[in-house]
């Protein structure tokens, strides 16, 4: 019992000693580098426009999707964490009725849908769509805006990243910067 | 797919490209070598021994050793707790979080200090950033490094000789915390900023929606800094509830590139470290391709099953399993990240795995099951599958009738006990965990899904408590007393009984000779002991869960085949 309690002391300090070391001085370094040299990205990588009265509004985090469900807009995938099997059939109801969904909204459109569209993600606000899920949307929303299909293509391939290397990851589409570009915002 | 084989072939191979420096540089502070830091960093570690009052020549025996870090621990998740269960009157509290119930906050701290990171709360709407920062970012170091501690206590037994001492924990923590965790998370949390994880102090960010302009809330907090020693220190507990699935955790795949490599990095540079330390390298590089032919042949089936066993549907593309994922990520660098994640005891995840296919989940948890020790957490992990290889040699010895030995001390019984505790303790708790929670009433509410798979919910559960990894099934709703307080419970024993029995396995190799090596001495480095190895870490771990895996991946695997 007496060696239990001869290891109170240096315990005790050193718990204290390595909160204030990683607690505080190396979360306020790594707070105040971000600040000083990350400032945009540290604090959430939120689009800021500018309108035509010279008013500042803050349009929503470039990282967090957003609901879209009108023509005019690039569409991105269901807003919801579902955590089923894929094989479930629950699982398998919910991706008949966005296929349904995805007929009738835009019922000329007869090409496969892809999978991205079709599925949730796992944070609920997955930012992006594959680049094959937003050619699949592309000759709908020129219509809607009364614009040519290479112009709704372009602004899209301008708000898409590529594989990191040429081979890590899966390029992406940021729904949120098409869609105020398409607006003319950004 | 070739462009995954591609991407995984890169990963491995820029992974054993930074252990070897790194191993070797871990090397020198277990040693206390100097290195290109001590100009700056010792005179830091000198103040806090003179705070602490410690000398540095001081060493410790086995018990002494355990004694303080039982203390410490027991300090860290009494703070731990207090920090949650006060957080609404400390400052740093922008959204006014409240203390959560005190089972949860117990189970947080239990999960954090056991190194395991099980979070049965999401962040953002629990937690203070006070709690964030000076709660579980300080246990995310100090766990991980107290496990590396252990392992360097295991090294010393078996290079010292005849001696009763092994080091002092207070040196090693800080040595490690100083030299080696907080230089590294420096450089990532910063490399993680440049790519968009959140860093702020402020207030979450309220912003109006672009097509129906309602508002939407943007969470934000001191994020960055806990996520890089999160991946370093195979903690794995996400700032925010999704883990590195969500976007601000976790923004691009340059970033989860970094943070991929993270999980591995230090478990795989300990192997280097301890064939250094054993001046004969072969025996660190024999263990580390032991855990390699494992990971590749679980990445491979999980790749596969991600890939190739979706469900397909009439007027849909036919790709991989994308449920749970992410679109940067895709297959790839998900699958990868669920092997590594459960392979290294770290437990963050980018994906829903609860939303894995069958066999891909089952694997996952087969991962976990297997003990952490295919890599495994930091320090834990080698020193776990150290505990295997004294298993294999001993076993290699009765078959050919001769006192086993390894590194040239001698196995005795004494040793084979503490291995057995090692090796048993975890897949003893993870079944009898299960069980005893698909016995409780009410245990169907707490599942997302139903029939087999709702069955792995729990088993995965248990698995990854039993065996301080942290991932979820998170259709497995965690948040209540039963899993809250057992789960807690089994987080600790699982974590400090082990580690104590390495600690008096290192005690009593220390105390031996050293034995000459002879003609019959089995090597244990040559491509013979690998396979052996690790045909007994698949036998030990195949015969334990097998039963329990039939009732589950594998009968969900079979109940959805026709599609």
């Amino acid at each position: 019992m007496s060696k239990i309690i001869k290891q109170f002391r240096p315990a005790l300090i050193c718990l204290l000693v390595m909160t204030v070391i990683c607690g505080i001085v190396y979360t306020g370094l790594v707070t105040g580098i971000a600040q000083l040299i990350f400032p945009h990205q540290a604090n959430g990588s939120i689009i800021t426009v500018t309108l035509k009265d010279g008013t500042k509004k803050d349009y929503g985090s470039k990282l967090i999707e957003q609901e879209f469900t009108k023509q005019q807009y690039l569409i991105g995938r269901p807003m919801t964490v579902s955590n089923l099997s894929p094989t479930s059939d629950e699982q398998k109801k919910l991706v008949q009725q966005r296929i349904e969904w995805w007929h009738s909204f835009d019922p000329s459109n007869k090409a496969d849908i892809p999978t991205d569209l079709l599925t949730a993600s796992g944070s609920g606000v997955d930012p992006n769509i594959s680049p094959e899920a937003a050619e699949y949307q592309v000759a709908r929303i020129a219509k809607a805006r009364n614009m040519s299909e290479d112009a709704v293509r372009s602004v899209i391939s301008k708000y898409t990243t590529g594989r990191f290397l040429g081979f890590i990851g899966e390029p992406a589409v940021n729904v949120l910067q098409v869609n105020l570009a398409l607006d003319g915002l950004i | 797919m070739s462009n995954i084989v591609l991407q995984d072939v890169f990963i491995i191979g820029l992974l054993i490209l930074l252990a070897v420096p790194l191993g070797i540089y871990i090397y020198k502070i277990m040693s206390g070598q100097k290195v290109f830091l001590t100009k700056v960093l010792s005179p830091v570690e000198k103040g806090i021994y003179k705070v602490m009052g410690i000398k540095c020549g001081e060493e410790m025996n086995a018990i002494t050793y355990i004694l303080s870090i039982l203390v410490f621990s027991g300090f860290g998740v009494l703070l731990l707790w207090l920090i949650q269960m006060l957080q609404g009157f400390l400052p740093f509290n922008p959204q006014g979080m409240k203390a959560p119930s005190w089972d949860l906050a117990f189970n947080t701290a239990a999960s954090f200090v056991s190194n395991t990171n099980w979070q049965a709360y999401a962040g953002e709407s629990t937690l203070s950033y006070i709690t964030q920062s000076m709660g579980l970012t300080v246990q995310n170091f100090v766990s991980a490094a107290v496990g590396i501690a252990v392992l360097f206590v295991l090294i010393r037994g078996f290079i010292l000789t005849q001696k009763k001492t092994l080091g002092n924990f207070w040196v090693d923590l800080t040595r490690i915390t100083l030299y080696v965790l907080i230089p590294l998370s420096l450089i990532v949390s910063v490399i993680l900023i440049s790519q968009g994880v959140v860093q702020t102090l402020s207030p979450y960010k309220s912003v109006s929606t672009l097509q129906s302009g309602i508002s939407q809330t943007i969470p934000l907090g001191p994020a960055a800094s806990q996520i890089a020693i999160k991946q370093i220190g195979t903690n794995g507990g996400g700032f925010f509830g999704a883990n590195s699935a969500f976007p601000l955790e976790n923004p691009t795949s340059f970033s989860n590139l970094i943070q991929l490599l993270c999980i591995l990095l230090i478990p795989a540079s300990l192997c280097i470290t301890f064939g250094k330390a054993v001046k004969n390298s072969k025996q660190g590089r024999a263990i580390l391709a032991a855990m390699l032919i494992l990971f590749v042949i679980a990445l491979s089936v999980v790749t596969f099953s991600e890939q190739n066993l979706a469900p397909h549907f009439a007027g849909a593309t036919v790709a991989g399993n994308m449920e749970g994922k992410e679109v940067i990520n895709g297959v790839g660098s998900s699958s990868f990240w669920g092997t590594a994640t459960t392979a290294a005891s770290n437990g963050s995840v980018n994906a829903s795995h609860d939303s894995f296919t069958s066999i891909g989940g089952m694997m996952l948890m087969f991962l976990m099951q297997l003990g952490e020790i295919v890599f495994g957490g930091v320090g834990s992990g080698l020193y776990g599958m150290i505990g295997f290889v004294i298993l294999t040699v001993f076993i290699a010895g009765l078959m050919v009738g001769r006192t086993p030995e390894y590194l040239g001390k001698k196995v005795e019984p004494f040793d084979m006990k503490m291995v057995c505790v090692v090796i048993l303790m975890p897949l003893l708790l993870t079944l009898l965990g299960t069980a005893t929670a698909v016995m409780m009433p009410g245990v169907t509410t707490w599942l997302t899904n139903k029939g087999a798979h709702g069955f792995s919910e729990v088993l995965y559960a248990f698995s990854s408590l039993a065996n301080n990894n942290g991932s979820a099934f998170a259709g497995y709703n965690a948040n209540n007393p039963f899993t809250n307080i057992i789960g807690g419970i089994i987080m600790l024993a699982v974590r400090f009984v082990p580690m104590s029995a390495v600690i008096f396995l290192a005690g009593n190799l220390a105390n031996k000779k050293f034995v000459a090596a002879g003609e019959g001495t089995l090597s244990t480095s040559n491509t013979m002991f690998v396979m052996l190895l690790i045909g007994v870490v698949l036998i030990v771990g195949a015969l334990s869960f097998l039963p329990a895996l039939a009732l589950g991946p594998i009968a969900d695997y079979f109940t959805h085949r026709g599609i």
